[in-house]
């Protein structure tokens, strides 16, 4: 069963009441971070549907929603998912060194996961660190002026960190 | 050392911290507004002050606040644009980050001085840590009797909330942006109506970047007048550049505007030169979507005068031989770099972005990302390049908004000033590959 625990259901109420009387919808984009991180890092369509009978709207307009956004993930990704920068500035710093080496390394191009399901290459425009670069995304903060001896260290460390909550 | 008013204290340990904030002087200006001031005074102040649109635009702030409609029973709206997404740009970040309750002072000011009893921040998603940062510091202002209800005994209640975006370009348009926060797909609207008529739920909105919010403070604290004697001509006060690319000291600076562009790039205060002793070749001074200049007339225009860090110097020459201010993300290029890969990179970004409601945009940006792709891989002709002239062409000025002019500059400039660049892409194609 796709539900909310009480606790996350006390989060979307707060969320809903930001917003004025009668435009809940306006929780749409919230709700569908807070459904991606709960049910497994992706929206399968139970879930958007979910979301679509909590603000009472209707389906499609959820899907509309999730579809239009990059950050909503339509299918399953990788427990770790390394969204690396290659837009300009990124690239005048050696982006595309990195992206190439975590393709040799762990055997996946941009958009692929590797066969453990642990992780996801996605290569992505501007995140706003071009100061910072070469750069990525992973969870919920950036990793900085990469290096191969620093993607090495991160991908130690996820390993890790599945080892332990396994 | 230039003037700082934005991010003086930015160093201070712990003035993320409501205490520390306050200790060094914080929320005197919103005592000072709640004591002494009408919500029109401040308006006339931040009038004076002269303040531009931080956000790329410059359109004055004041001006725009004295826009907003007053329809009976109606509320308004005061949202404030973190969405910060064009490449290049990093400044608002920085602000958020270290000095969250700069921001939620001037949110105050702000929403006060238009009549926003909910004010909204709309942060772009990727930016997943800083909600929490920006929330922190709304609680504790909250406790401490700034935020909330009868702030001050004004009378006056104000709730700040922070909405994430979810990965996308376009909702940093501030039409795009209302359509999100409603729940919607980022599709701006045609304007006019302006937001400050018809925005967020048909209520009279304003919507300006964080930048413009935080210098909000310092404009109140010493007076409109003397934050317009800061800077030169219609570029008053001190505009934050985040800089990067192949400089020594890539970072986020608040500069005068009446530095030089030349002083700005090798003095050690800034950018501390080109890294790895190399010569500069090109420079975008404003953000991806403002044309590039090559070094020859960055540093000094077409009429051999001295550029300087400013709206109208940065812009002089217009497009033939100027650039713009835009956002302040300062991209530099050194002697090794490509200008055809850096276009094709901008160029797939704006593909990537486009929200697809308008053919030309739509249609356009994806035709320029696979000509740029063809001149790189050493597949391109010579009609190749004048293809891409053309397409800028058709897409400028027919879209619903500046998304496909932003798309298309970038291309114009680099064709206009690097021809030759591209010509090479066509004449080695071996070469090209490598
Ligand atoms: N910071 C960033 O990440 C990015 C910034 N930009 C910048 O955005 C700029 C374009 O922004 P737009 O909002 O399309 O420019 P705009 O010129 O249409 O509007 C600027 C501001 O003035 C207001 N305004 C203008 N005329 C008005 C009137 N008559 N009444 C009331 N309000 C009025 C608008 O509502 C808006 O808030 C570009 O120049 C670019 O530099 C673009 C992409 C990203
Ligand atoms: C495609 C596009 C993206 C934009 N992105 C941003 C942005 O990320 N941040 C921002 O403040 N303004 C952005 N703008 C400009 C806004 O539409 C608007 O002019 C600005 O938020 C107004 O605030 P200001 O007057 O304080 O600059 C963008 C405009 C366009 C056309
Ligand atoms: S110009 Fe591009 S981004 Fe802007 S509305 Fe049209 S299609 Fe959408
Ligand atoms: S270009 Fe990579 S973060 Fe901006």
């Amino acid at each position: 069963m796709i539900r909310f625990s009480e606790d996350k259901m006390v989060k979307v109420q707060e969320i809903i009441a930001r917003y004025p009387e009668g435009k809940q919808k306006s929780a749409l984009l919230p709700l569908l971070h807070l459904a991606q991180d709960t049910f497994g890092g992706w929206l399968d369509v139970p879930v958007m549907d979910y979301v679509a009978e909590l603000l009472q709207i209707d389906p499609i307009e959820v899907y509309e929603v999730a579809t239009f956004y990059s950050m909503y993930n339509l299918k399953p990704v990788g427990k770790y998912m390394f969204e690396v920068c290659q837009t300009g500035p990124c690239m005048l710093n050696g982006a595309d060194n990195i992206v190439a080496y975590i393709t040799e390394k762990l055997g996946i191009k941009s958009g692929e996961t590797t066969a453990d399901g642990l992780f996801t290459l996605k290569t992505v425009e501007c995140l706003g660190a071009c100061g910072y670069a070469p750069m990525m995304q992973l969870g919920k903060h950036y990793r900085e002026h990469l290096t191969k001896e620093k993607v090495d260290a991160i991908i130690e460390e996820c390993r890790n960190n599945a080892a332990k909550n396994n | 050392m230039g003037v700082k008013l934005l991010l003086e204290k930015a160093h201070v340990e712990g003035i993320r911290t409501f205490e520390v904030y306050r200790r060094e002087g914080g929320y005197r200006g919103v005592e000072k507004v709640f004591k002494t001031m009408s919500p029109d005074a401040v308006v006339e102040e931040v009038k004076k002050s002269g303040l531009r649109g931080r956000g790329g635009a410059g359109f004055p702030a004041g001006m725009k606040w004295s826009f907003i409609a007053k329809p009976e029973g109606v509320p308004r709206h005061l949202v404030c644009n973190a969405d910060e997404s064009e490449p290049g740009t990093f400044k608002d970040r920085y602000l958020m980050e270290n000095l969250p309750h700069l921001l939620i002072e001037g949110l105050i000011i702000s929403s006060f001085a238009l009549g926003s009893n909910a004010t909204y921040i709309y942060i772009r998603g990727e930016y997943a840590w800083i909600p929490d940062i920006l929330e922190h510091a709304i609680a504790e202002a909250k406790a401490n009797g700034f935020l909330g209800k009868n702030i001050l005994g004004s009378g006056f209640d104000l709730e700040i909330y922070v909405q994430r975006g979810a990965g996308a370009y376009i909702c940093g348009e501030e039409t795009a942006l209302i359509e999100s926060l409603e729940g919607k797909r980022g599709n701006p609207r045609i304007k006019p109506p302006f937001p400050a008529i018809k925005g967020v739920w048909e209520r009279p909105t304003v919507v300006n970047n964080v930048e413009t919010l935080a210098a909000v403070v310092p404009i109140i604290n010493m007076g409109g007048d003397e934050y317009a004697k800061i800077g030169v001509g219609k570029s008053t006060g001190t505009k934050l550049i985040s800089a990067c690319g192949n400089i020594n000291k890539p970072g986020v600076y608040e500069i005068d505007m009446t530095i030089s562009v030349e002083d700005f790039i090798y003095s050690d205060e800034y950018c501390g030169g080109i890294a790895n002793g190399k010569r500069l070749k090109a420079c975008i001074p404003g953000g991806s979507s403002v044309p590039i200049l090559p070094a020859n007339l960055l540093f000094k225009t077409a009429k051999g005068e001295t550029r300087y860090m400013n709206y109208e110097s940065l812009s002089d020459g217009g497009f033939a031989t100027g650039s713009m201010m835009g956002s302040g993300g300062f991209i530099v290029l050194d002697e090794d770099q490509s200008v055809v890969r850096n276009t094709y990179t901008l160029a797939r970004f704006y593909r990537h972005e486009s929200c697809g409601q308008c053919s030309p945009c739509r249609e356009g940006t994806g035709w320029m990302e696979k000509l740029l792709k063809r001149l790189l891989e050493g597949k391109g002709k010579i009609s190749d390049i004048d293809l891409l002239w053309d397409i800028q062409r058709k897409i400028e000025g027919n879209t619903i908004c500046p998304l496909g002019d932003a798309a298309a500059w970038p291309v114009a400039a680099a064709i206009r000033h690097f021809r030759d660049e591209f010509e090479w892409y066509v004449n080695n194609p071996v070469e090209s590959q490598t």
